[in-house]
């Protein structure tokens, strides 16, 4: 009894958390325009949105930021992360500290700050500054990650490498980036994601020459959203449950490889 | 290790003072300037005196009403909501956090695909979703067509306090669940076994040893709901129907209508000097050694 009551609560939870989601999915199958009067299947949206250049082109934008946001700050932060574990101690926790500055200050006041930047130095809103505002929130959160796992290596891995003849540049390719590959993978995934989701930093940092897609989602909602809209983000949804089923499957079958139950952890 | 990697660290010395130290310097700078009519800028202090004093407006809480200037109005209006709605995320959050990771203790299974299903909804695009709320929530929406068959309603679910805080529940809730979470799965099943034979009763147990245990998942969720719920400016936009002053629009406001950037400054810089002094306290309040890392789950 306690058990299916138990069981029930996080069905309602879940229930809460998911009914918006099955909302948009279902409308985007809507024949009428309506978002709450049902008009019969349609796959017109689909059609449509294909066509859209306006939503394509917010969608490429997102995407080419997200990606290129995401590599620079990842490779950025991995060189970056073996600098400051090099830096004597006092130092280093300083560096670290300063580090976490972004991670505390609320999203308004980061795209607000960097916005002032921006325009105190008189630099033209648009995709160079997009793409820099997302790099420099990124690039904080993949410290963050890397940084851990770097101090789980034992160090003297890299000088017993270079006693063995390696280059110091080798030593950090061969010994270094394989042993924080994990964090350096959660990185990637971490800031990727943070790129795409974003509104905030964006709304403050794009000016009007560029957009990306949460932008015209936001543009969007004050008047009413596009069908289409609906149709992409199920599209996106779907593609990003897949990956995520296949990255999980995985994973699963590696844990049970090794005999050891699998850590929830897993799934940043 | 080798000296001469701290090479290595120089960019990135040269990349915090650009993108995270000079910014928030020049918020502060943007608070105590102005410009003039010929374009150059001056010291005002007119910024702060916009944010604390100006025209005061009525602020009734529990039956008191004080007049209060109109942004320490807005502002304790917004910690208040962020308040209340972090405990609701704590109240429907922590039940929902001890299920899983009971499922998890005890069977080993289970609590991973709800894990995986807790997470995911963020891979949709959180104004989208807050976006959705209005189609259920309508006058005319699917909840109150639903209300309608039995005679209920319609109830005006949006445009007040009930619309905001059920967008900002919504909206942060795996955030309160998550860390919890990752606390109470590590509690060992022996303790709560311990616990049980030395005579405490099943609530004696939730009260005197997991509840105690858990605290450093607590805090750090109640550190990961409060701040962007008192922040956001999209929940207040969407669901109050701009009509709805929170901190976070009335900055906004400040900087993309009003285009006055030294209040807009002025009370970005008093925001983020409380969200610090609160980060402070909950911070003293943790266990150091608690949560090393803990920013991924």
């Amino acid at each position: 009894m306690k058990r299916k009551l138990n069981l029930l609560y996080l069905i309602l939870v879940y229930v809460f958390l998911y009914a918006p989601i099955v909302v948009l999915i279902v409308f985007s199958f809507n024949a009428s325009k309506s978002r709450t009067a049902w008009g019969g299947f349609t796959l017109d949206w689909y059609v449509k949105l294909f066509h859209n250049s306006e939503i394509l082109d917010a969608l490429k934008t997102t995407l080419i930021i997200a990606c290129s946001s995401a590599l620079i700050s990842t490779a950025f932060a991995v060189l970056s992360c073996i600098g400051i574990y090099a830096l004597p101690g006092r130092q280093r926790r300083l560096v670290m500290s300063i580090t976490n500055i972004p991670n505390i200050t609320p999203d308004l006041v980061t795209g607000i700050a960097l916005m002032l930047l921006f325009f105190f130095i008189n630099m033209p809103f648009g995709f160079v500054t997009l793409l820099l505002a997302h790099t420099a929130f990124n690039v904080p959160y993949a410290i963050l990650s890397i940084m851990p796992k770097l101090r789980q290596m034992d160090i003297h891995l890299y000088e017993a490498a270079q006693d063995l003849g390696c280059t110091p540049g080798q030593a950090i390719r061969k010994v270094i980036i394989p042993e924080i590959k994990p964090g350096i993978l959660t990185a990637l995934i971490l800031t990727f994601t943070l790129s795409i989701d974003d509104f905030v930093i964006s709304y403050f940092t794009a000016g009007n020459e560029v957009t990306t897609l949460a932008l015209t989602i936001y543009s969007m909602a004050r008047k009413s959203v596009n069908p289409q809209i609906n149709a992409l983000s199920t599209l996106l949804f779907v593609s990003v449950l897949i990956l995520l089923v296949i990255v999980n499957l995985r994973t699963s079958r590696q844990f049970s490889r090794r005999r050891k139950t699998a850590t929830p952890g897993a799934l940043v | 290790m080798n000296k001469s990697l701290r090479r290595l660290s120089f960019p990135y010395l040269l990349w915090i003072l650009i993108f995270t130290v000079v910014p928030l310097l020049l918020v502060a700078f943007f608070a105590l300037t102005a410009y003039d009519s010929n374009g150059s800028l001056y010291f005002t202090l007119d910024g702060f005196k916009n944010v604390f004093g100006g025209d005061t407006v009525a602020f009734s809480f529990l039956g008191l009403s004080v007049q209060l200037p109109l942004y320490i109005n807005v502002f304790i209006r917004s910690l208040l909501i962020a308040m209340v709605c972090t405990l609701l995320c704590l109240l429907l959050g922590y039940p929902a956090a001890w299920i899983m990771a009971k499922m998890e203790i005890e069977h080993r299974r289970g609590s991973n695909i709800l894990l995986f299903l807790l997470v995911m909804p963020m891979w949709m695009n959180a104004l989208l979703r807050t976006y959705a709320w209005l189609a259920l929530l309508e006058p005319k929406g699917i909840v109150n067509n639903f209300l309608g068959l039995f005679g209920l309603g319609p109830v005006q679910f949006l445009y007040n306090d009930f619309g905001i805080g059920l967008g900002m529940v919504y909206n942060y809730l795996p955030f309160m669940v998550l860390p919890i979470y990752s606390v109470l799965v590590k509690i060992s099943p022996s303790l709560l076994e311990a616990a049980a034979d030395l005579g405490a009763d099943p609530r004696r147990v939730m009260l005197k040893v997991v509840l105690p245990m858990s605290r450093p998942g607590i805090l750090s969720g109640i550190n990961m709901v409060l701040m962007p719920a008192m922040t956001t400016f999209l929940i207040p936009d969407l669901l109050g129907g701009g009509r709805y002053l929170l901190i976070g629009n009335a900055i906004e406001r400040q900087y993309m209508v009003s285009r006055d950037y030294t209040t807009g400054s002025a009370l970005s810089i008093v925001l983020l000097i409380f969200v610090l002094l609160s980060m402070q306290i909950v911070a003293r309040n943790t266990d150091p050694d608690a949560d090393e890392g803990g920013l991924v789950a």
